[in-house]
């Protein structure tokens, strides 16, 4: 593109900022995934499926088939990993993990473990643990 | 990139990060499919520069992460959409840290915008939090009075951590109480975000509020 004179005159291109172009065009409501995953940045994910699919990562078979966002996601979750993690180590946006995510769980190439102690607010018993741990430092 | 279990790495890492370090410390609980811990969160909140990440970073036993939001909405006081398009876009970025308090119990701060305009983060961090540090300068203390106002009117639990910054005034407890309007039970700590035992001291203090207010 050559450097318009006039940029003023340019009109603006839906979407030509975004990153995220990728994104499906529907979105989550309150962070849950169609078979009612709730995905919040401390929500633990890990991958299902066998490792061997690794190999193929390098010869660009599985690239060419499957979005290179969702295996990399896969291949990230071989170790327990939470939402924000995620994000942060492949560098996408947290709506576009949540968005991912939800897709790899439905097609059952990630198993969603929550956190354990649903979406409220911690009880009694569980912030008497963290406070004995922090105790512990 | 992190590697799994003990392959050489596939790909040189296109630029470097934190977390291509590679990790010295990884937890037994990374690697057990069969379960995971349990996660909980503390969301670290306070103005711009006010310390959020040496916070973050002091407490951590990971390199503290940054991931991001992008901002999707305009904020209805400054932004005008048909002026200025690209305001869509705006990129918010967080930093978290982790602590491993048991084999089956893992915390993580979160270091969030204090600005009011990034509310809508906060509504999904603040979900299932134990609470949030509100980190105060006493230089600039009205940073935080959109954190304050936030958390009072979700009814999370909250303390004041005020940084001390070094060469700055030292404040009263009471003033500084009495300056951010503060409820008498809401614990306010002075601190230094760059020494770990104060940060972990800080959290205590959240923590047993957070207790002390959980109904029985």
């Amino acid at each position: 593109m050559t450097s318009a004179a006039e940029p003023v005159r340019k009109l603006p291109v839906r979407g030509a900022a975004r990153k995220a172009a990728r994104v499906r065009p529907y979105s989550l409501t309150g962070g849950r995934t169609r078979f009612g995953h709730v995905l919040l940045v401390e929500t633990f994910v890990a991958a299902l499926d066998a490792p061997e699919e690794r190999r193929e990562l390098t010869n660009g078979n599985l690239a060419s088939r499957v979005m290179p966002e969702l295996h990399a996601i896969v291949e990230l979750c071989r170790r327990m990993r939470t939402v924000a993690e995620i994000s942060a180590l492949l560098k996408m946006p947290l709506g576009v993990v949540r968005v991912l995510l939800s897709d790899l769980a439905d097609q059952g190439k990630i198993r969603v473990y929550g956190t354990g102690h649903g979406t409220g607010q911690p009880d009694r018993a569980l912030l008497e643990r963290v406070l004995n741990g922090l105790r512990r430092l | 990139m992190d590697s799994a279990v003990s392959e050489a790495p596939l790909f040189t890492p296109r630029q470097r990060g934190p977390q291509d370090k590679p990790d010295e410390s990884v937890q037994a609980w990374q690697l057990d499919h069969t379960r995971a811990p349990i996660a909980t969160k503390i969301v670290v909140a306070g103005g711009f520069g006010v310390g959020k990440t040496t916070f973050v970073s002091s407490v951590s036993e990971i390199d503290p992460l940054q991931t991001e939001a992008l901002m999707t909405q305009a904020s209805e006081e400054t932004d005008d959409l048909t002026a200025t398009p690209d305001k869509v876009t705006t990129t918010v970025a967080m930093d978290f840290g982790r602590l491993t308090l048991d084999d089956d119990l893992v915390l993580y701060v979160f270091g969030t915008p204090g600005q009011q305009r990034f509310w809508f983060m906060w509504d999904d961090l603040v979900r299932g939090a134990i609470g949030a540090v509100v980190l105060a300068d006493t230089r600039r203390l009205a940073d935080c009075f959109a954190a304050l106002d936030y958390f009072e009117s979700c009814g999370l639990p909250y303390i004041v951590a005020v940084n001390h910054f070094e060469g700055t005034p030292g404040f009263d407890e009471d003033d500084v109480r009495e300056a951010l309007s503060v409820a008498p039970h809401v614990p306010l700590v002075i601190m230094d975000a760059r020494k770990r035992i104060t940060v972990v001291e800080s959290l205590l203090a959240l923590v047993g509020h957070a207790l002390a207010v959980s109904p029985e």
